[in-house]
């Protein structure tokens, strides 16, 4: 275990840490944003935003702002050389054909055996917005998901079964979190590593055996 | 048949009727065709079924023709944002139906209907509320879910330029949805910035080919 638990920079740079050299790779809205701040230049990674283009560059500074340039969060951002243009179909034929490397994505909760929920709450008075996140969910070939390990009620958002509407199912491979990093599949959740706590502590906090 | 450069928006969406099934382009406002949904909503055509990824942004746009009660009906990934005021209150009042779709699916199906693929298996979904009721079927070990094309009356998209042969390029990420509207509707208008003569704009460049597109109005 490590000193104390991670800070949402650290925890970006943990997955950053992680995505392969060359990978091409598609960030969530929200925190997975982060992780671009952590890739160094040499990585070679690219960036795939779902409104259509490879090659996304940083954010744009402001007063050179491009607004047929975009994110999928709708901020304008730039092209880096090698940057590519296509149409929606195909963006999305890149995720659910198989040919991303890997997704990361925020989560309301993850299962043990990587199931994600991070679509809707299910609150009746909650209106639903799903975008690209079924499609990145089972498509990309590593679905990494960065998230706090509990809710702000203290309820683990690491489950047996998420009781949240499902985005999809057995898809997520990585968890990095606050307090850990775990693996996920068949077998249930692998710990990896903890921050400022320990296996036994969190498991029992978790109410899950840790494989 | 051969594109038509109408003289005005108003004019180049005067036959839109009433009921009517119209995708609109756009992601959020990049490649939103502005000057047609204006037209649209001076021409009065209601009871729509709005197809587009998000469900109107702040007051304009899309946004000011739910305002007017014009849209029966919107079918999107991602309505819900910070300055979606005017879809959020339609849909809390129960004033306004909506279909949600994975957005992969969206773009999807519309590929088919301008395919002529008449459905197909796709493994977005499986296992959530989205596809509760849907037909699904194992092949070679996974489990895929039956989707079935959305075709519109009409198409109302945004584009860079276009020629006099109604051949279109996009600019960078507001290409998004616009090629894939283009082929799955009956009429199909488009918004650009400039139209240039024939020859003007590199053949092997071209996104959307003159055969999509109806009509051609400059904005």
């Amino acid at each position: 275990m490590s000193g104390s638990a991670r800070t949402v920079d650290e925890i970006a740079a943990a997955v950053a840490a992680d995505i392969p050299e060359g990978s091409f790779v598609n960030l969530g809205i929200g925190q997975p944003t982060k992780v671009a701040e952590h890739l160094t230049a040499d990585s070679g990674v690219v960036l795939h935003t779902e409104n259509g283009m490879l090659g996304m560059g940083p954010l744009a500074a402001k007063g050179h702002e491009d607004w047929d340039l975009t994110n999928a969060g709708k901020q304008a951002v730039t092209e880096l050389p090698g940057a590519a243009y296509f149409h929606h179909a195909d963006s999305f034929a890149m995720m659910r054909g198989g040919h991303l490397d890997v997704c990361v994505l925020g989560a309301f909760q993850v299962s043990v055996t990587g199931d994600l929920a991070n679509w809707h709450t299910g609150a009746p008075d909650a209106i639903p917005a799903v975008g690209g996140a079924m499609d990145l969910a089972i498509g990309a070939k590593q679905v990494f998901v960065m998230m706090t390990l509990f809710a702000k009620d203290g309820s683990p958002k690491l489950v047996t079964e998420c009781t949240y509407p499902l985005t999809g199912l057995a898809c997520v491979t990585r968890l990095y979190t606050d307090l850990a990093t775990f693996d996920l599949g068949p077998r249930g959740a692998h710990l990896v590593e903890t921050f400022g706590t320990t296996p036994a502590e969190l498991a029992e906090r978790l109410g899950l055996d840790l494989v | 048949m051969k594109v038509r450069f109408p003289e005005s928006a108003d004019e180049a969406v005067a036959d839109v009727a009433d009921g009517s099934t119209v995708l609109v382009g756009g992601f959020g406002p990049a490649g939103m065709p502005y000057a047609l949904i204006d037209a649209l909503i001076r021409q009065g055509a209601t009871d729509l079924t709005i197809v587009n990824n998000n469900a109107g942004n702040a007051d304009t746009g899309l946004a000011a023709l739910l305002a007017e009660g014009r849209v029966r009906k919107v079918i999107c990934s991602f309505p819900r944002q910070h300055d979606s005021w005017v879809f959020d209150g339609l849909y809390r009042e129960g004033r306004i139906e909506l279909e949600l779709v994975p957005q992969g699916n969206l773009a999807e199906r519309m590929r088919a209907a301008g395919a002529g693929i008449g459905a197909f298996f796709c493994p977005t979904g499986v296992g959530t509320p989205l596809a509760e009721g849907k037909e699904t079927r194992e092949i070679d070990g996974r489990t895929y879910v039956l989707e079935y094309p959305i075709h519109g009356d009409v198409a109302l998209i945004g584009a860079h330029r276009a020629d006099r042969a109604g051949n279109l390029v996009y600019r960078k990420t507001a290409r998004n949805f616009g090629p894939v509207m283009a082929t799955a509707a009956d009429l199909v208008v488009a918004e650009v910035r400039e139209v240039v003569e024939i020859g003007a704009i590199d053949p092997e460049v071209v996104v959307t080919p003159g055969i999509f597109v109806d009509r051609v109005v400059v904005s």
